[in-house]
Formats: C-alpha cells, structure tokens, sequence
C-alpha cells in the first residue's frame, strides 16, 4: 500500500516536453510493475507562456483506490520527488497565474529529494533555496538547462537521465529495469538506455539539513474574500507615480503591490550607467515599465517587475550598455543603480566579469541581436 | 462504410493507453468512425481538437476535419451533416458553447444525433478556466441528452454509448458529454482502448432512414410553423427524450455484454448507498473526492454514501427517489450555481429536490455549492458537508438550505 508522487517544474513551453516526457515515463514504468498512475499539468499554469515557471505531476499508487486520492486535483499535495529542470528555479517558482512565490521545495515531503540539472555547486544552489524546517536530499545532475520549443525537443539525454536518477533516489517508485522498459516501449534509442543506466550509477545525494540554505521570507499575499472584494469585476488603475524612490527629482511609476516579479525571468539587463547615452529607449520600450528614472537621468530596472523579456537589450544603441546576465549570478532584487552609486569602481568591475562570463556561454533561448537567428541558421548548415 | 486502411490497423488488438478525457472522447470517435468533425478553439475542450487533428494527420483517423471560423458556425455544420447522414462530433466550453447556442438549440429541434462534448468551464466574466457546470447546464431544457463523465475510461465508453442511443431511431436527439475541464480533459489516465471489431459489433452504422436529406429521398426541413402545429411538434420531442429511458438501458446492457465493463446502472452511480444515513449527490469527478471522504468516513464508523448523477437529461427521477428511499438526509453537491432560485441553491439541488416531492420518503435535502470555477474540493470540505448534514438530523430542522463551501468572506 503506497503512493508515490513526483513533480517537474520547468520553464513553460521551452522545456514543456522534457517535462511531459518525464511524467508520462514514469507512469509508463510503474505500469510494468503492476501500479497504476497518473500524469498531468498544473492546470493553472496553461496555456503556458514562454519561460514562465510550471509544474508538471506523476502520481503512481498500487490501487486504483489509493490513486483516487490523488484525483481531480489542480496539482499535487505532497510529492516524494522534485525534479527541478532549470537551476534558476531554485530561487522559487512563479505561476503566471500568480500563487506568490513558492519555495521550490515546497511540496517535497521531509526527508524526499530535489533532483535539479545544473553546473552548480551543491552549495551555490542552497544558497538560492529557501530555508526549511525538515531537511531533504539535494540530487544534482551535471548540465546545463534543456531549452527547446513548442514544436521541437531537444533530444538530449535529459529526460533519461532524469528518469535513471530518479529510480537510484527514489527506489520505492520504480525499478531501473522497468524503466529501462518503458524507454524501449517508447521506441527511444539504445544510447538514451545507457545514459539512464549511467545516471542512475553516478547519482549521488547531498543531504540538506534545516536551516540551510536561503533566509528570506518568500513574497506572499493575502486574498480578499467576497465580502471584502469590490463588485463588479474591478481592478483599480494604478497612481502616475512620483519622484525616484520617494525623492522629489526622478521618475518612478506606482506597481501593483502583490504582482511582483522573481523567478518568472531566467536572465535579468545588467545596466553599465557609465556609456548610457540616456536616449530613454530601454525605459519607452519596457513592455512592463520597469525602468525607473534616477535623479541623474539614468534608468535603473527595477528586479521587481523585470520579466527577464529582453527587449531592453535588444533596442539599446549602446554596445554593452544593457546586457541580459544569466538569473543564476544573483542572489537578490537589489537596485543596480544604488549599488554603483556606492561604488563606481567596485561595481565596474563586477559588471564587466558578469557581461565577459556571458559571452561565453550560449544562450539557451532568446537571442541577443537583430539577424542573431539568420546567422545561427546559417553557421547551422556547416555543421 | 469503409474504413482507411491505416485506421483499422491502429485498433486492431486491445491496448491500454496513458490519455486524458478528452483523448479518449477523440479515441471513441475514431472507433465509432466519425464521418464530420467540426472545431474551434476554446479551453478546455480544444484539447480534443488537437487529439483529433493528431489521429488525423498519423493517418490513425480518416475524417472531414472543419475548423470553423466560431462556435456557431462548428454547430450549423455538423447540424446540416448529421442531416444528410454523416455521423457527426463536436464541442465547446463556457462561452464558446453559448455562442453556438442557436444552432444548439435548433439541432435538437430536428431531431439530430450529433455527438458533442463540454468540456466543463467557467462562464465569462471574469475570464476563467476552471471548471463550473452552467454551461452544459443551459441546455437542460432544450432536447439535448445530458452526461457527466467522471473518468477517461467513461469519457471513450459513454462517447461511443452515446452514438448508439442518439442515432436510435426511437431518440434521434443530440447527445453531449460533460467533461470537467482540467481534472478530465487535461489529465492522463490508463484508458483500456478496445478494438474495431468490438465497437463495429455495438455500434451499427447510421441509418437517418426516411429523414435523409438527400436528392434521392426528397424532403424538407426546418420549416416555419404556427401555433397550430407547434404543440404537437414540442410533443413529439418530449415522447423522444421519454422513450430514451429505455434506449439507454438496453443499450447500456448492450455496451457490458461487449466490451466486460460497466455500472449496474447507465444512469447514476451507488457509491455505498443502501445503508446510508446520509447520502452525498453529485456530478462528474466530484465523484473521486467524494468516494475518498466516503471511505474514510466508513472506516469511522459513520453511515455515510455517495450517489453520481450521470445523466442529468433525461434525468433517472424513480432511480434516484429509490436510492434515497431509506436515508435520513440527503446533501447535494453544486458545481454550479442559479441565482435567485429556490433557496437560492444549485441546479442539481432543486431538480433532485423537485423530483423527491413525489417520493415516499422525504429526506432532509441540503445543497451545497462548492468546486466553482475549478476549486478543488477536498475531503475535508467533504467532511464539512456531512457534519452540517448530520445536524440537520439531530435537530430534525434544516437551519440553512444552501451553503457555499470553502468561500473566503
């Protein structure tokens, strides 16, 4: 008698696949050895928007009378397994249907594990994750995130290798073997096989105790009830705004007070206030009006209500000016402006690290200029 | 009718398949060899639009594929299909099924099969997915067949249980299946998908016989009458829906005898009724939680059961008023709401309650309106809901007739 849940939470659309992949297998696999099990979406998170972190859920049981405990559920309860598919993730998930911000190890029960694919150290993504009381285990597997689209998968291991980890932590769910069967049944290749057979020989667990790991409060909010809402179907508009951050010189527009943005965006501008040329274009073109207006005519994206889109970037005539940087070199919302106003020097030589690192790596998604797309298409053909 | 080849291939031997609700309705009506297929998008009954469009595009599914330019349109098509004898299927959610509301209206009116599946939404404004049961609800009065599916297994089962009542010519009436949106169409179960050559046994061709529409059996329809002709033309389609009891039932003993699966009942389902003091009443997969409390409470010690309204048209009045012959008090459950109604209560609620008037027994009834707009409801809201009903029994009064679950204040 038992009830194993697992959950996958990726970034909508790109990773859509990967996740149903991993869910639909591991049902698939726990049918080989006579459970019965289930896959779903959470509903609230579809039609998935582009990057915005979802939730994706396997529950198996051993009857069909346990599984139903489980059913007609938006999402579920408690799961055994996390499987985190993009390490930004790590720092909380964010529905566009917007539930706050949730830890990302919020459903995983005391002592489960929380399987996350990064280059990462261990000890960098528990700085991002936020503290708890009962400690779990941290599984990580080598790897950068999987990025693809609504029409294309990127057929690159990941899903396997997710699977052969998840039978070596979560044994009570599925046997390698039935899951090596559910791969073949799919018609998935002999080298996916080994890589989950590999996967499962290296997965290894950091236990993580309470205490450790972020100490900030996740953002949250209280709903109003019927009697206190206002009727018919109202959203008050919000103020003009005022004077940068309360001051009486520079601009800064008022924001909904519960909307606020964190993990939604996987990469975030990184502004060098020193070649602005302050021609307005990122603070005009920001679809969420992000910018504010500092005292000394700069513009300084607030991390609050950035989404991570990119369009900053994209029009800035500067080179190097706004750069988008990987969400993963951040551990806070602060203000970029404020930090190179205390020092200029300090902040220079952060930035430029940041913005050399970046061009090094390739980007998982998005792209970083005009015509970037007809290049890449280009070089593909010599390849 | 002949069938592609690449069709017959793919349902050959009997096969388990990981599918939501709405994949298998899309499924049954490869079985059933669905001749028209008419679409357009909507949450969350599009997930069959796209199932269908998948079959069809694997070679898995030879059918005309429309995808008309708004609801209304996506019914007047299958309307004017199923006339000249096409086996039809369609469907919508929320609003999108009231747009087409003419046309829905009217293809009962002439007595036509067509299939179609709701999958259940919230009504606009506010914008909302989740599930809510006024939009299937709407057509109760019209002459359309009304079924709450509470599993994928029964969305592929009922799917092809409806075409063999809705073409029998005793009934030709529409036909829609109710499908929660969220909990059935967009979560996958292990469906049991039968062969061929099972469903070609249950289920014949269709035969419209002397009311073809076509050059060679030459007719009109759809014309316009007075008061002198409209009575009797409402009574014909009320003896229809009548005479569907029976269609069901022996058709529903048809499907067991096939495919090996079923309910003593096509009507409503008994969830450990008979010695029950106080009886739960719902529809679709509220069943699922609802069997959950029902269990537990078991376990406690308490006389508790569920009852499942499958068909909601035509509803099961004498089933129903002997299921709860022997309870103490009876709570229906609403996922949906009627403002102004009788104690203001669900729809559910004063139609059990309307049809408990003529029974011998009189049971306390309470409604309960919970699950809106795609809420869970949860065991322990269930629990609540039997401690209510309980007190109702204890102070032999109903203290308040409708109550709204798991509302914030």
């Amino acid at each position: 008698m038992s009830t194993v849940a697992v959950e996958v939470v990726y970034r909508g659309i790109f990773q859509k696949s990967l996740a149903r992949n991993i869910v639909r297998s591991i049902v698939f696999a726990a049918r080989k050895e006579g459970k019965i099990g289930t896959a779903f979406g959470r509903y609230g998170d579809s039609p998935e928007r582009n990057g915005i972190p979802a939730k994706q859920f396997a529950i198996v049981a051993d009857t069909a009378e346990e599984l139903e405990e489980n059913l007609a559920v938006y999402q579920a309860h408690e799961v055994d397994v996390t499987i985190n598919v993009d390490d930004t993730l790590c720092k909380g998930v964010e529905s566009w249907a917007w539930y706050g911000l949730e830890p990302i190890n919020k459903l995983t029960k005391p002592n489960g594990t929380l399987i996350v694919t990064s280059r990462q150290t261990a000890e960098s993504l528990i700085e991002d994750i936020h503290q708890r009381e009962e400690p779990f285990s941290l599984s990580i597997i080598p790897g950068v995130p999987s990025f693809s689209g609504l029409w294309v998968y990127k057929d690159d291991h990941t899903d396997v290798r997710i699977l052969g980890t998840l039978c070596k932590v979560c044994p009570q769910l599925v046997s390698l073997k039935s899951m090596v069967e559910a791969i073949k049944d799919q018609g998935w290749s002999d080298l996916k096989i080994t890589s989950a057979e590999k996967a499962y020989e290296r997965a290894t667990d950091r236990p993580v105790e309470p205490g450790e790991g972020s100490a900030s409060v996740p953002f949250s909010f209280e709903l109003p009830g019927w009697k206190t809402m206002e009727e018919g179907l109202v959203i008050r508009g919000q103020g003009a705004g005022g004077g940068f951050r309360g001051g009486e010189e520079g601009f800064q527009p008022d924001r909904n007070e519960v909307f606020k943005k964190w993990s939604t965006r996987s990469m975030r501008p990184v502004v060098n206030f020193e070649t602005c040329i302050k021609c307005t274009l990122c603070w005009l073109q920001c679809p969420d009006t992000c910018f504010d207006v500092t005292p000394d005519g700069l513009f300084d994206a607030n991390m609050e209500a950035c989404c991570g889109c990119g369009v900053c970037e994209a029009v800035c005539p500067v080179p190097e000016c706004v750069t988008m940087v990987n969400e993963a070199e951040f551990n806070d919302n602060n203000s970029q402006w404020e930090a190179w106003q205390l020092d200029k020097d300090g902040y220079k030589k952060w930035m430029t690290v940041l913005i050399e690192k970046e061009k090094l790596v390739e980007r998982t998604h998005g792209f970083h200029h005009v015509g970037q797309y007809a290049e890449e298409a280009a070089n593909a053909g010599d390849n | 009718m002949t069938i592609a080849p690449a069709q017959a291939a793919m349902y050959q031997e009997e096969r388990e398949e990981l599918i939501s609700g709405s994949e298998a309705i899309g499924i049954a009506c490869a079985l059933a060899d669905v001749d028209v297929i008419t679409a357009y998008p909507i949450r969350p009954y599009d997930t069959v639009m796209q199932y269908v469009s998948k079959l069809k595009a694997d070679g898995a599914f030879d059918c005309d594929f429309i995808v008309a330019e708004s609801e209304h349109s996506q019914f007047e098509i299958v309307k004017h299909a199923s006339a000249v004898g096409a086996r039809t299927f369609c469907g919508s959610s929320g609003v999108g099924w009231f747009y087409a509301f003419e046309a829905i209206a009217v293809t009962a009116g002439l007595r036509l099969p067509v299939v179609a599946m709701v999958g259940n939404r919230a009504l606009d404004d506010p914008g909302a997915f989740g599930v809510e049961h006024n939009d299937a609800l709407a057509v109760r009065d019209l002459g359309w067949m009304l079924y709450w599916v509470a599993t994928a297994q029964e969305a592929l089962d009922i799917a092809l249980l409806a075409y063999k009542v809705a073409e029998d010519p005793r009934v030709f009436l529409p036909f829609a299946l109710s499908c929660d949106g969220s909990f059935l169409t967009h979560s996958q179960a292990i469906v049991n998908v039968p062969t061929f050559e099972q469903v070609q046994k249950f289920l014949p061709n269709y035969d419209r016989g002397r009311l073809l529409l076509h050059p060679d059996n030459p007719i009109t329809i759809a014309p316009q009458v007075n008061e002198d002709w409209l009575m009797e033309i409402r009574r014909q389609s009320d003896e229809a829906m009548r005479r569907s009891t029976a269609v069901i039932k022996e058709h529903y003993e048809d499907f067991k005898r096939t495919f090996g699966r079923g309910d003593p009942s096509p009507f409503i389902e008994e969830y450990m009724v008979d010695d029950a003091e106080i009886v739960l009443v719902g529809m679709g997969t509220l069943a699922l939680p609802a069997r959950v409390a029902v269990r537990r409470l078991r376990e406690a010690g308490k006389k508790v059961g569920f009852l499942r309204v499958k068909f909601f048209r035509p509803f099961a009045t004498e089933e129903i008023q002997e299921a709860l012959s022997r309870c103490k008090a009876v709570a229906v459950i609403d996922r949906d709401y009627s403002y102004g109604s009788p104690a203001n209560g669900g729809v559910l609620f004063n139609e059990l309650r309307s049809a408990m008037y003529a029974a011998s027994n009189h049971p306390h009834i309470l409604n309960f309106i919970a699950g809106l707009g795609g809420r869970e409801v949860l065991v322990r809201d269930i629990n609540g809901i039997v401690d209510t009903t309980q007190q109702a029994i204890d102070i032999g009064k109903i203290e308040q007739e409708t109550t709204w679950v798991a509302v914030r204040e």
